[in-house]
């Protein structure tokens, strides 16, 4: 991947903007030493690497209002970055670029239980926010499985979903209102504790725009009550195709679970010889779904979900018998990622959503791309949602390993739009699809996208280099050609 | 002379489109015309911001029909125009719903029918917005033109996407004002085994507010949760509603039967301190809430009606104030958040002044004109108007797809 080549005019002016951020930040919330810099080089996508110019931690919004000027009026670019965990290099630093760290802005500002929702600023971490409300028996629900780490800015940024997005939404049914910073410095407020935001839903377009809009320097997000029980139930089958078939039949029946989540052979084992929770390990597929809700409904949905487990022939259905059980068939699960972790040097985890009925042929596929490119690959997938994660095994030491596992991961995000489904489905486009999106949009459906960017950031100065394979400048995306000409088809009878 | 253009394809609206950018004359677009009168009037004999002449209309009615229907995947894509009952009946026959619950604004208007381009362009939703969203958090992608002329999409059939820019959402409730919609792809939900409501009796506006606040705290579920006064609930045509002869204070629980029977009758403890209650079964709880949903209260009158969304708990507190200078009768749905306001004399102004500015000193939301002659929407803000910095971005948001405003202009707000 391609970054834009960094401008020699502003890495020249490097001292100058150094002093500038010190008049309007803290001396010590401006890093500028190498080893400090080596911090921020990379995110969760870890196959690249770039040291920012410097990077600037704010600790008020009028800080970021300024820090936004000063750029806007010089031409320096912005990358916003929350904890750095995005897996698809999104909060990558520019060479050329300030990194704005969020990491100051970690206060939960006011919980308002009677329009349960809380007011946090970006920084604080998306548990953080379940952990303040629990106390009164209430949750956030979007639950990333990096949920101790990511910070709800970067879940705004992001969109991102977690195991209880099936039935509880994504970060972008979750939020109520928010601040934001544009380029020029504006503070503005979309949003509140009311619901539907006035005017056009720029609340909506801001979730999911991978910080190239705006700053975002303060959430209202809704909370909930947390449901009174929670049970879970562990199915097995001999492939994943029957238990893709439960999961479609579940769903028939009406039935939306707070969770349901499938591993595939390889990732079963991975995790079972990690965790040791009492996985099945000569099966095909392995599916978790969680029932939450008063014990009644989840006693009467237990009975439902387990006959449609059993009338697919279902190896084995394991009902957890208590919270310490339902956790076990958790853990394996969640402990997916370190567990192929393990059993090789380096995986590619990569993103790509399908209209859940292809997923036979897309793992028949995707077994034939592995023999292909040599590459071992274990599948988890948010099973209800459609959401795959291909775990794809490699070795960057070994030359020319990465470059085959960025292009195994491309043709299965091809094949991803190819049956109907989305280059990603939760972890951004960032750098690493970005030069896919032609597979899934036209360019004219990209010159809209970008011609929005201009609405908000006219100078192109945040986060460049993201989401878009090829920048235009707003001038030359605005150009419009007209065909002077006669009213079309006048003559049809309808008219 | 003004015609009624009716494009059967997506290219015929691309043409329309483009034809129309050459003379740039605006273009009303519209469904099936049932909310004409939601919004500012546009190019009418009131003129459009630039003083331009009237346009044509453009009518999406014969982009007509459903395209992909899943029921296991929970996704349907129709053409624009489709009526939004069509695709209702055609989800029913699967035991599925659309879970916001679109209301019927029509029959406000004393118009009928509405396609599903005309529910997603003003994001209507129903009681349930509070628990399940609001149509924006339903639609999954969308193909449309824009104000350049130009066929584009954006987002997909999957529920889980965020490739680039959710331009779907930004679609929805944007009056189109930035594009011609032809085909929408939603999100299509099981239909409740079971519907049932708790009624309670006799209470104040204040008492109610507390009540639902309680409900919905609970973790009974609550997906519904609306006051009527007195003078409002006798008009119901649930007789055990009407002849309660009381205000009324309505919670919705739906789901399997089971689960039903269990929290109705946790509820019921919960909320005993509040006053004498109520049951309502499943058929009747459908029609009132259907009522609800479709402001039945307001439907056979004239008075100036505003909708406001508001912070919940501060709602009586918001009719109290307004009520202090235009006597006029509240109702309020979505747990407080959603207050209907019809007044009963107005004034020049329809009373905007006071109700915005009582908003804005109670925790913040916004007030739409919903009904009120042609020439008061044409010289008050309908939609509630905004900060300068605000206004402005609205403004380069519009531009970026219709340049030369032929899209409906000024239907949402003067210039855009
Ligand atoms: C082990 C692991 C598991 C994960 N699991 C999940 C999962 O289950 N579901 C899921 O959806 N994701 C998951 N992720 C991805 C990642 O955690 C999310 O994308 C997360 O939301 C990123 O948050 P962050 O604070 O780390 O943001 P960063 O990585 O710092 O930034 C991400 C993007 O947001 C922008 N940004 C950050 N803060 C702001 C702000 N205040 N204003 C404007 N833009 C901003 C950045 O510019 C960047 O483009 C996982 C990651 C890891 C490492």
């Amino acid at each position: 991947m391609k970054m834009p080549d960094p401008d020699k005019t502003i890495l020249a002016k490097r001292n100058e903007i150094i002093g500038a951020m010190n008049k309007i930040v803290k001396k010590d919330n401006v890093i500028v030493e190498k080893k400090k810099l080596a911090v921020y080089e990379s995110d969760g996508l870890t196959a690249y690497k770039q040291l920012p110019l410097i990077v600037v931690l704010p600790e008020t919004v009028e800080q970021i209002s300024s820090v936004l000027s000063y750029c806007h009026q010089n031409n320096v670019k912005i990358v916003p970055r929350g904890a750095g965990t995005s897996l698809s290099g999104g909060a990558l630093p520019l060479a050329d670029g300030i990194t704005l760290g969020l990491g100051k802005f970690n206060q939960v500002l006011e919980v308002d239980y009677d329009n349960r929702c809380a007011r946090v600023q970006p920084g604080v971490t998306n548990l953080a926010i379940s952990k303040a409300v629990e106390g009164n028996g209430f949750y956030y629900a979007p639950d990333p499985s990096s949920q101790i780490a990511c910070t709800i800015g970067g879940n705004v940024a992001e969109n991102s979903g977690g195991v209880h997005c099936l039935k509880y939404g994504l970060t972008t049914n979750n939020i109520l209102g928010l601040e934001i910073v544009l380029t020029d410095g504006e503070i503005l407020r979309l949003g509140g504790k009311h619901m539907d935001s006035e005017g056009y839903d720029l609340l909506g377009l801001m979730t999911g725009s991978e910080g190239l809009l705006g700053v975002i320097t303060e959430v209202t997000v809704r909370i909930l009550p947390k449901p009174t029980t929670a049970t879970a139930l562990m199915v097995s089958f001999n492939s994943s195709e029957a238990g893709g078939k439960c999961v479609a039949n579940i769903i028939s029946a009406g039935i939306i679970p707070g969770g349901m989540e499938m591993m595939d052979g390889p990732a079963i084992a991975a995790a079972e010889a990690f965790v040791q929770v009492g996985y099945p390990v000569d099966v095909g597929a392995l599916l978790l779904v969680e029932l939450d809700g008063p014990p009644e409904e989840v006693d009467y949905l237990i009975e439902k979900v387990s006959s449609i487990a059993e009338a697919l022939d279902a190896i084995s259905v394991r009902v957890s018998e208590n919270e310490m059980e339902r956790e076990s068939f958790w853990a394996g699960r969640k402990a997916a990622f370190p567990a192929i972790g393990r059993m090789t040097p380096d995986y590619y985890c990569m993103d790509g959503t399908i209209p859940r009925n292809k997923l036979p042929y897309v793992l028949e596929s995707m077994d034939d791309m592995s023999k292909k490119y040599d590459l071992r690959v274990a599948n988890v997938f948010h099973a209800g949602d459609g959401n795959l994660h291909p775990l794809i095994m490699y070795d960057a030491n070994i030359p020319g390993e990465l470059e085959r596992a960025e292009n195994f991961g491309a043709d299965i995000l091809r094949l991803c739009v190819e049956v109907g489904g989305v280059l990603t489905g939760e972890h951004g486009v960032g750098v690493e699809k970005r030069d896919l999106m032609g597979e899934m949009f036209s360019e004219i459906d990209l010159n809209q996208q970008q011609r929005v960017k201009c609405a908000f950031d006219p100078e192109q100065i945040l986060n460049p280099g993201k989401v878009f394979p090829t920048l235009h400048r707003c001038a030359e995306l605005g150009r419009m050609h007209i065909n002077r000409g006669k009213l079309p088809f006048p003559d049809l009878p309808r008219f | 002379m003004t015609k009624v253009l009716k494009p059967e394809n997506p290219n015929q609206v691309s043409e329309i489109i483009e034809w129309s950018l050459g003379d740039e004359l605006p273009l009303d677009i519209a469904g099936t015309n049932t909310k004409r009168n939601l919004g500012r009037p546009i190019l009418g004999k009131y003129g459009d911001a630039d003083n331009r002449v009237i346009g044509h209309t453009l009518e999406l009615s014969q982009l007509n029909g459903i395209l992909l229907y899943e029921p296991e995947e929970l996704v349907l894509t129709a053409e624009a125009g489709t009526p939004i009952s069509d695709i209702e009946a055609a989800i029913a026959v699967n035991r599925q719903q659309l879970a916001f619950e679109p209301m019927n604004l029509e029959r406000l208007y004393g118009t009928e029918g509405g396609t599903l381009g005309g529910v997603i362009s003003c994001n209507l939703s129903g009681p349930r917005r509070f628990k399940s969203g609001a149509a924006r958090d339903h639609i999954l992608g969308i193909k449309g033109v824009s104000g350049r002329g130009e066929l584009f999409k954006s987002g997909g059939r999957v529920v889980k996407n965020v490739t680039g820019y959710d331009l779907s959402k930004l679609m929805t409730g944007s009056y189109g004002t930035l594009a011609a919609l032809t085909e929408i792809t939603i999100k299509v939900l099981p239909s409740p085994e079971d519907t049932r409501t708790l009624i309670l009796i006799g209470l104040d506006d204040e008492l109610a507010q507390q009540a639902m606040t309680a409900a919905i705290n609970s973790s009974h579920e609550v997906s519904g949760a609306v006051h009527l006064p007195l003078t409002l609930a006798i008009q119901s045509s649930v007789a055990n509603i009407s002849s309660s002869q009381t205000a009324i204070t309505g919670l919705r629980l739906e789901g399997f039967g089971p689960s039903v029977d269990a929290r109705i009758e946790a509820l019921r403890i919960n909320l005993k301190k509040y006053g004498d209650l109520e049951e309502l079964d499943r058929e009747d709880s459908v029609v009132f809430w259907s009522e609800v949903r479709d402001v039945r209260p307001f439907q056979k009158e004239n008075r100036v009606l505003w909708r406001m969304s508001v912070t919940p708990s501060l709602s009586p507190l918001i009719v109290k104030n307004i009520r202090s200078e235009y006597e006029g009768e509240a109702f309020y749905d979505w747990g407080g958040g959603l207050i209907w306001y019809s007044m009963n004399q107005s004034s020049e102004d329809c009373g905007a002044q006071k109700v915005r500015s009582t908003i804005q000193n109670n925790g913040g939301g916004h007030a739409t004109l919903i009904r009120a002659d042609d020439i008061s929407r044409s010289q008050v803000e309908v939609f509630q108007p905004q900060p300068k910095a605000l206004a402005a971005l609205s403004s380069r948001v519009k531009k970026s797809f219709d340049p030369k405003r032929i899209m409906n202009p000024d239907r949402m707000y003067l210039g855009v």
